[in-house]
């Protein structure tokens, strides 16, 4: 495991979880994350994926278990959802600068490396789903975060898109060299990107590159056959894409398996 | 220029005005129109309480303003009941229960009308003083948290991911809510309050591109509300309170027709360089 390599790691999770109120969110969770490595954090709604971000984060504290960051570990953050009300007038300009001072032209090198320079003056109330979630990106990198965390990135844009999402990750990777934490859903492009998967249902169920994991029998009693059924749809895709080692999950199947009990479950 | 009673009333309520147009932004922003409401009808309780435990008014009022914020903290935590059901039980019960006691004060006259609608024309020097040492205050505190209270606006879950305490930003908040009631139910009463928080603020929406702009176009229209209402109010003897926010309401309504759109920014053609 990357854990025993000689790298710097910007958060250590050790057995760690949370209860809350008598119940267990998430549990036993080892993670670490170090520069320049994407980790994706997968598993149906609640399963506790956002809960294991916000221990990674510093926002949760865990009930069990450890937690270490780097000191002075800077966190830029993509939100899954963020609708902002018209009665809040915000310009992209402004909204590049929304948790700390930047000068212009660090906006402009921001928004250019994402592509979305043109779009400064514009009121973030008028920018597409692909257009905002540009600039969540270029806002959450130009404060050079040491750990970026994205919270479902790709949710609500289109396949195209996506992989131009994944690309721009993969860029922010190379050129920022900052670690990368991933909350997804669905795994059919991210996969490759990806150097560790962690695939959580309360607890981590099983961990590895996108190749193993979409492999273990674990994931395949997660994910169920239907997965595997959609699979051969989404090959088409990466056929394309160049993703052969993308391992496939569709849009929707993790809500499908909403409430659904790792141990109970049928498959397997 | 203290010297009459005009000047001293035009003098306290734009001083009050540059502090409710910028603190009313975020009441708009994140919809606390009804909270506003229900901390400024306890504020009645305050004054009843402060009566009964002889002790300063303003302070009384703040007090109760921020117990009653605090109470709705709690009773959210319970969720048992939605927010507006327990914003509506705390908003008339405290103004009831308000109205009772001071009913029961037998050796003080007070003058009910008074704080209900407000008395902007009896304000003293010293009443001055308060509203300037107070808004000042309260505009500094307001400066000086900006960023983090308006990240916590946007997004709750973003500031506290990135660093900051968006749980702070809301008690922050609060207690500058209760603290400009406290100072303002003399003038415009507790009834009429929160419009002076929403109105020019929803005014200035349509005329600002940036949250900055439009805290400062809000503090402009609500000192024009001010002045326009009060010299409406002696040209036609009419109750001052009221009549700055009838003119508050007139200065929205003229704002509806500013097109939107011709006044900010819009995406750059593809390709320009801006």
């Amino acid at each position: 495991m990357d854990a025993l390599a000689p790298k710097e790691n910007l958060i250590t999770l050790k057995n760690a979880g949370v209860s809350q109120g008598g119940r267990t969110l998430v549990s036993g969770v080892d993670l670490t994350i170090a520069r320049g490595e994407i980790v994706t954090l997968i598993g149906p709604n609640g399963s506790g994926k956002s809960t294991t971000a916000k221990m990674a984060t510093g926002v949760l504290k865990p009930t069990t278990g450890t937690v270490t960051r780097q000191p002075g570990l800077k966190i830029g953050y993509v939100p899954q959802k963020l609708s902002i009300d018209w009665t809040l007038p915000l310009t992209v300009e402004r909204l590049m600068t929304l948790t700390g001072r930047f000068s212009r032209s660090e906006i402009d090198a921001a928004l250019e490396a994402v592509g979305a320079r043109r779009l400064l003056h514009a009121a973030v109330q008028e920018l597409s789903g692909g257009e905002f979630q540009r600039v969540l990106f270029a806002r959450a990198t130009i404060r050079k975060p040491d750990l970026l965390v994205l919270d479902e990135p790709v949710q609500g844009v289109d396949f195209s898109g996506e992989v131009a999402l994944y690309e721009l990750v993969r860029q922010i990777r190379d050129t920022t060299q900052s670690g990368i934490l991933m909350i997804s859903h669905d795994l059919h492009v991210v996969m490759a990107e990806t150097d560790t998967v962690i695939c959580l249902n309360g607890h981590v169920c099983c961990r590895g590159t996108p190749a193993a994991v979409k492999r273990s029998p674990e994931y395949l009693r997660l994910f169920g056959e239907r997965a595997a059924g959609s699979l051969a749809i989404y090959q088409h895709h990466h056929d394309h894409e160049h993703h052969e080692d993308g391992c496939v999950v569709p849009d929707g199947e993790a809500h499908s398996h909403e409430g659904h009990r790792h141990e109970g479950h049928r498959h397997g | 220029m203290f010297g009459d009673f005009f000047s001293r009333a035009l003098i306290a309520g734009i001083g009050l005005a540059l502090v409710t147009g910028p603190l009313g932004c975020f009441v708009v922003w994140r919809r606390m129109a009804y909270f506003g409401d229900t901390m400024a009808h306890s504020a009645l309780l305050g004054v009843a309480l402060s009566i009964i435990l002889s002790m300063n008014m303003t302070l009384g009022v703040f007090a109760v303003a921020a117990l009653v914020a605090g109470a709705l903290i709690v009773l959210q935590k319970q969720a048992t009941l939605s927010t507006d059901a327990l914003l509506g039980i705390l908003s008339h019960s405290t103004l009831a229960v308000g109205l009772v006691l001071v009913g029961f004060l037998t050796t003080v006259r007070i003058d009910l009308m008074g704080f209900l609608f407000g008395d902007i024309l009896a304000v003293s020097v010293d009443d001055i003083v308060i509203i300037y040492g107070g808004g000042l205050a309260i505009l500094a505190i307001l400066i000086f948290a900006w960023r983090p209270l308006l990240a916590s606006t946007v997004s709750p879950e973003l500031a506290e991911a990135e660093g900051l305490r968006p749980e702070a930003s809301r008690l922050v908040l609060m207690i500058l809510m209760a603290s400009v009631i406290a100072i303002a139910m003399k003038l415009v009463g507790v009834l009429l309050i929160t419009s002076l928080l929403i109105i020019p603020a929803a005014t200035a929406r349509r005329l600002s591109a940036t949250p900055e702009q439009m805290a400062v176009v809000a503090a402009v229209l609500g000192a024009v509300a001010v002045v326009g209402g009060l010299f409406g109010s002696r040209t036609w003897d009419t109750a001052s309170g009221p009549s700055i926010v009838v003119m508050a309401l007139i200065v929205f309504l003229v704002s509806l027709t500013v097109p939107v759109t011709r006044l900010y920014g819009r995406k750059a053609p593809d390709g320009a360089r801006s």
